[in-house]
């Protein structure tokens, strides 16, 4: 039981942070721009996919580096070449071309790469036992996750709340116009947080990409549970987006590892078990199955009772 | 504002549906089957315009009522076959009754916010409920869905469905009865009031009405009708699965809404109808189809906000002017050009699709009657140098178009 919880925790955590890595540049993105950004899963994906490219031509390390930065060109250009030209058209328009941006990238995806899984595994250089728990090995790559979404974390901290470009973003989270009024150039800054926020999603793709499997449908499957971060966490604050990633990472992982259902409650209360055979297969779904459910039901759950978020400062 | 129902009008879509089965080259049973699809995709696509092009709310999972509307229906079929005197015809009235339950249990808590709000709840309503079909078998039938028979029932007025064409028909009848229907409904104060919630939701609160209740109705009549069609799917196909509730299907309606344009009546048919046949005769041509329906979807967005019915309405009113021939001039420069990187475009999207999808067809292909080989480059080169050469001609080109169409512009408004 015990081991059963340690694991849990462990890889619920390793999944949390790297859902925070995704939601951390979302969150900055809808909050300032307003943008359900679908196409941020997508970036993620093509992460995964060029880590695995640049992988097989000069080595991980490299990748390391030069994926994330592809992956923030490719959002600044989105934001520069696309959403600025249909910013005028309001806010529908916006989520729409991110809607069909998502849908071009991954059909991309299969032109350059096919429609099966690649072959992305974990690269021999940080495939080791990083400590043992339990009489089994950890291995190093997850420790390696941890680091950087750590670092990564402490990193945007720092830069927003101790650098001048960090503050200036932070004033156009709430106030863009004001902040416009100053002299600031609004759309500059824009075009910078996409980027900043696409280069993060590409490192998770990066480190992700051999955690999960690195097939066309990825960014698909992802997609909605970072929207769900990012609204529990509440909008604009990356904290939020931690705690959010965290919770639905152990949640989520907890809930795969426990096979009981709400039969098993009901016989152990002593209650009568219902006699009709759809209220009986209801109450017999194991809690495991339900897992894939639980946040869309935080998703709901939290936008009709506080549409706020965890920590969010203002309504999404 | 949508316009009156001219009586003359709905009778010639009558008649038009009535021949369309007996156009040649829809004669086929293929093509009566086509003809069925784009049916039911027009009702769906009409009821998910209530919610987007006329209340402003935009859905990413109204095909929970759609599949929610056709599994009811599909054991209301099964019911059917195992004795109940309904005839088959009757089935879509138990689909629209599912959705608008549905709709009217799930609005009451989704529709309490529009905006951004809105499109997320739906989205997670949307997934929630994919998740359960996947977890109550007896109900969803698991990976393999529900069957049901529609021939297997009472056949009055010698209906039996043996044939593409009589299903086509009921789908039809059904097409005409629910756009009359829906489009009754706008003309309604309430369906006015659903124009004003899009438009301006603070001033409708101010002088008295509350916008939640506006979009609760909207959103349950629009799942009624969603269900409706979900019923006409069940009989077309004799069977519902999964997949016809999933985020996939939810999208494709967005898509063919917009695609077809939002501020017409007309564009969600249009809408309907054209990625229908697209998704049945382009995908036999290339499976590269949907990335080609993603970037029309997304130049859609960014360059032609109407859609398709703002394009047709917009050359119409055109006609009239004496900016036409300067339209048409600039047309026929620009659409070579046009076409040539088209050309370009398509012929790098097929053979890079061919290199990473279809490894085991080979090497050699034929495309626009050019036979190449993917493993040399001059394909490649040819088609990217094609693509640009028609690009660059046609950012030159452009502002002549655009010249003609602010003439065209100033003429009609100079009119009033």
């Amino acid at each position: 039981m015990r081991e059963i919880v340690a694991f849990s925790l462990l890889n619920g955590a390793v999944y949390g942070l790297l859902l925070f890595m995704l939601s951390s540049g979302l969150t900055l993105i809808f909050s300032m721009m307003g943008v359900l950004n679908f196409a941020h899963a997508s970036v993620f994906m093509l992460g995964a996919y060029f880590s695995w490219q640049i992988s097989r031509w000069i080595g991980f390390w490299p990748a390391l580096v030069v994926a994330p930065l592809l992956c923030g060109l490719i959002g600044a250009a989105i934001e520069r070449y696309g959403l600025r030209g249909v910013h005028r058209q309001g806010h529908v328009a916006e989520i729409l071309f991110t809607f069909g941006l998502a849908y071009v990238i991954g059909e991309l995806v299969i032109m350059g790469w096919g429609r099966n899984p690649i072959e992305n595994r974990v690269p021999a250089v940080i495939d080791f036992a990083a400590f043992r728990v339990f009489g089994t090995s950890y291995p190093f790559y997850k420790v390696l996750m941890t680091l950087i979404s750590v670092g990564m974390f402490t990193f945007l901290y720092l830069a927003f709340k101790r650098t001048r470009v960090g503050l200036v973003i932070q004033a156009a989270l709430t106030h863009p116009q004001m902040v416009g009024a100053l002299g600031h150039d609004v759309p500059r800054l824009f075009v910078l947080v996409f980027a900043i926020g696409s280069a993060l999603a590409g490192l998770a793709g990066v480190i992700g990409g051999f955690a999960l499997l690195t097939e066309p449908n990825m960014a698909a499957a992802l997609g909605p549970i970072v929207f769900v971060v990012v609204v529990v966490g509440g909008l604009g604050s990356i904290p939020g987006a931690f705690v959010a990633s965290m919770l639905i990472g152990i949640v989520q992982t907890f809930a795969v590892a426990v096979d009981y259902s709400l039969m098993d409650l009901l016989r152990t209360l002593g209650a009568s078990v219902p006699a009709s055979p759809f209220l009986r297969e209801v109450v017999s779904v194991k809690l495991a199955q339900a897992a894939p459910m639980i946040p869309y039901l935080l998703l709901v759950l939290v936008l009709i009772v506080r549409p706020r978020g965890l920590m969010g400062t203002r309504e999404t | 504002m949508i316009a009156r129902a001219r009586p003359a009008w709905w009778l010639g879509a009558a008649v038009l549906l009535a021949v369309l089965p007996w156009v040649p080259g829809l004669q086929s049973d293929f093509g009566r089957s086509l003809l069925s699809q784009m049916g039911i995709a027009a009702i769906f696509a009409l009821s998910y315009n209530l919610l987007l092009g006329q209340t402003g709310l935009l859905s990413f999972g109204h095909a929970v009522y759609f599949g929610l509307g056709g599994y009811v229906s599909a054991h209301f079929m099964r019911a059917i076959n195992a004795g109940l005197p309904v005839p088959i015809a009757l089935v879509p009235v138990a689909g629209a009754l599912a959705g608008l339950a549905f709709g009217i249990a799930f609005g009451a808590l989704t529709t309490r916010r529009g905006g951004t709000i809105f499109a997320l709840i739906s989205l997670g309503v949307g997934e929630l409920v994919h998740a359960t079909s996947l977890m109550l078998p007896s109900f969803f039938g698991g990976e393999e869905g529900v069957t049901a028979s529609r021939t297997k029932a009472p056949h009055p007025l010698g209906l039996d469905f043996g044939s593409q064409l009589q299903v086509y028909y009921v789908i039809a009848a059904w097409l005409l009865v629910a756009a009359l229907l829906m489009h009754a409904f706008m003309r309604t104060p309430v369906g006015r009031l659903c124009n004003a919630v899009r438009d301006n939701p603070e001033r409708v609160e101010f002088i008295g009405y509350n916008p939640q209740r506006v979009r609760f109705i909207v959103f349950s009549i629009a799942a009624a009708f969603a269900g409706l069609a979900g019923g006409l799917h069940a009989i077309n196909y004799e069977i519902v699965a999964a997949e016809a509730l999933s985020a996939t299907r939810s999208g494709e309606v967005l898509l063919m809404v917009y695609i077809g344009g939002v501020h017409h009546f007309m564009g969600a048919i249009l809408g309907a109808a054209a990625i229908t046949w697209l998704q049945v005769s382009l995908s036999d041509y290339t499976t590269a189809w949907l990335l080609y329906l993603g970037l029309l979807f997304m130049g859609i967005v960014a360059f032609v906000p109407g859609g398709l019915a703002g394009l047709v309405t917009m050359h119409l009113a055109a006609l009239r002017t004496r900016a036409l021939a300067a339209i048409a001039r600039a047309y026929a420069a620009a659409l070579p050009v046009a076409l040539l990187a088209s050309a370009g475009a398509i012929t790098l999207i097929e053979i890079a699709y061919r290199r990473s999808t279809q490894p085991e067809a080979g090497t050699r292909m034929k495309l626009f009657w050019i036979p190449m080989d993917t493993a040399k480059p001059w394909p490649w080169l040819a088609a990217a140098a094609l693509l640009a050469v028609g690009a660059a001609a046609l950012l030159r080109l452009w502002p002549r178009v655009s010249r003609a169409w602010a003439s065209a512009g100033e003429e009609l408004h100079g009119r009033g």
